[in-house]
């Protein structure tokens, strides 16, 4: 067993902190809330989404951003639970490209 | 240093020298890399709390485990190059402590 | 708010320049109202509840610790109900510890481990607090970290780092900076910021506010 990629505390070769802020976009404070509701409802608790972003994979987990992972996460715990499947998902993305997508 | 969380008995009180261990074992962990293997002492016992390392695989966190905060010399985990008199405190489950000279 | 088009029900949906994950959150939200798992008002009671959660409750919280020893003794013991003396809605903290900065002692609180912060008093973290370079560091250099925020603390006093690995959240209480005597609890809160109460900084000092 390695060492997670999200269990950092220490390791060598950070640099300074970047101190810029971002203003959350509707995406992410859709994500936040969406995870934070499914939360309310009993459905999903917190400690499954961080063993979903602990076993994502190690590039993917720090490529993305913050709520980016997120996302990824609620996704791999909705379909672990058998809530939604990829292809529903798929599904759904596709019927936005068709009715919303480039003009 | 605050009301006690918890009337609940642990196996360890402030002041009690622990050693986290250094158990590598798969699943939801929250005991970080850094500390495994380091010696510190009890701070206080926050009480019991549903463990994550079963809630993180949905399971049903039972049963409860006692927490610590547990207090360490920087000094002792990083090395003779830090501030001698500062100190991490990280929360850890009882499980993953054992008692230390 | 985005300009993307929205439905007759009235929520958002995502233009295509959004990413990959972006777009996803759109599908998931949608499915997940389809099949009753969620509602529009859970929704939008996350949103109006995190939109209600800011520094601003921490520094009301610290500032009445200043003036009122008695209130500072109850926070420190009983944190959750301190709160609720001062109608700050602490309730989904599952434990609350706050941390006393004394001229000798200064803390800092990260997560190493993921992001975890004590939202319902502070709202949101900050994004360098989420960031992999202060989880990385600040548990092995904080005083590297507090440097880069411009706290220098001497060497006669004692950092200590809190990693919230649990259900623990922790808030710094800072000091209450020098030649503040004459304020009141209102201005007090002004010098309150969201980096004193996780420890990188000390409060602003007085001499802010002239």
């Amino acid at each position: 067993m390695a060492r997670g990629h999200h269990d950092i505390g220490g390791l060598p070769g950070a640099g300074p902190i970047d101190q810029t802020e971002h203003q959350l976009s509707d995406w992410e404070i859709l994500a936040d809330a969406v995870n934070q509701a499914l939360g309310a409802r009993g459905v999903k608790r917190t400690d499954e989404m961080r063993r979903a972003r602990e076993e994502m994979d190690s590039e993917v987990y720090r490529d993305l951003a913050y709520y980016e992972r997120w996302i990824a996460s609620i996704e791999t715990i909705l379909i672990e639970k058998k809530i939604l499947t990829k292809e529903e998902i798929d599904r759904k993305l596709a019927e936005f490209e068709t009715k919303w997508g480039e003009p | 240093m605050g009301r006690a969380v918890s009337s609940s008995s642990g196996k360890f009180k402030p002041g009690d020298r622990v050693r986290v261990r250094t158990d590598d074992r798969p699943g939801h962990i929250r005991t970080p890399w850094y500390i495994r293997g380091k010696t510190g002492w009890i701070e206080r016992m926050y009480g019991e709390f549903l463990n994550p390392e079963s809630l993180g695989h949905g399971g049903d966190g039972l049963p409860k485990r006692i927490l610590y905060l547990v207090a360490f010399n920087q000094t002792d985990v990083w090395g003779a190059t830090q501030a001698p008199r500062d100190k991490v405190l990280v929360d850890i489950y009882e499980h993953w402590l054992d008692p230390a000279a | 708010m985005s300009d993307a088009p929205s439905e007759a029900h009235g929520h958002d949906h995502p233009n295509h320049e959004l990413s990959y994950y972006a777009k996803r959150i759109y599908a998931i939200r949608d499915l997940l109202l389809e099949k009753g798992v969620i509602t529009e008002k859970d929704i939008q009671c996350q949103i109006e509840y995190q939109e209600a959660r800011s520094p601003a409750n921490g520094a009301k919280l610290v500032a009445r610790a200043w003036v009122d020893p008695a209130f500072k003794a109850r926070l420190i013991n009983d944190p959750k109900r301190a709160c609720a003396e001062m109608d700050i809605d602490a309730a989904s903290i599952n434990e609350f510890v706050v941390l006393e900065n004394t001229q000798k002692v200064r803390h800092m609180v990260v997560c190493t481990l993921c992001s975890c912060y004590p939202r319902p008093i502070l709202g949101r973290p900050p994004d360098w607090y989420k960031s992999l370079n202060y989880r990385q560091r600040a548990v092995n250099d904080p005083r590297g970290v507090m440097r880069e925020f411009g706290l220098v603390p001497s060497d006669d006093v004692e950092v200590r780092v809190h990693d919230s690995t649990a259900d623990i959240r922790y808030l710094v209480l800072p000091l209450r900076p020098e030649g503040s005597e004459g304020l009141d609890e209102e201005e007090l809160a002004k010098l309150v910021t969201r980096d004193s109460m996780i420890g990188v900084t000390d409060a602003l000092p007085a001499a802010t506010l002239k």
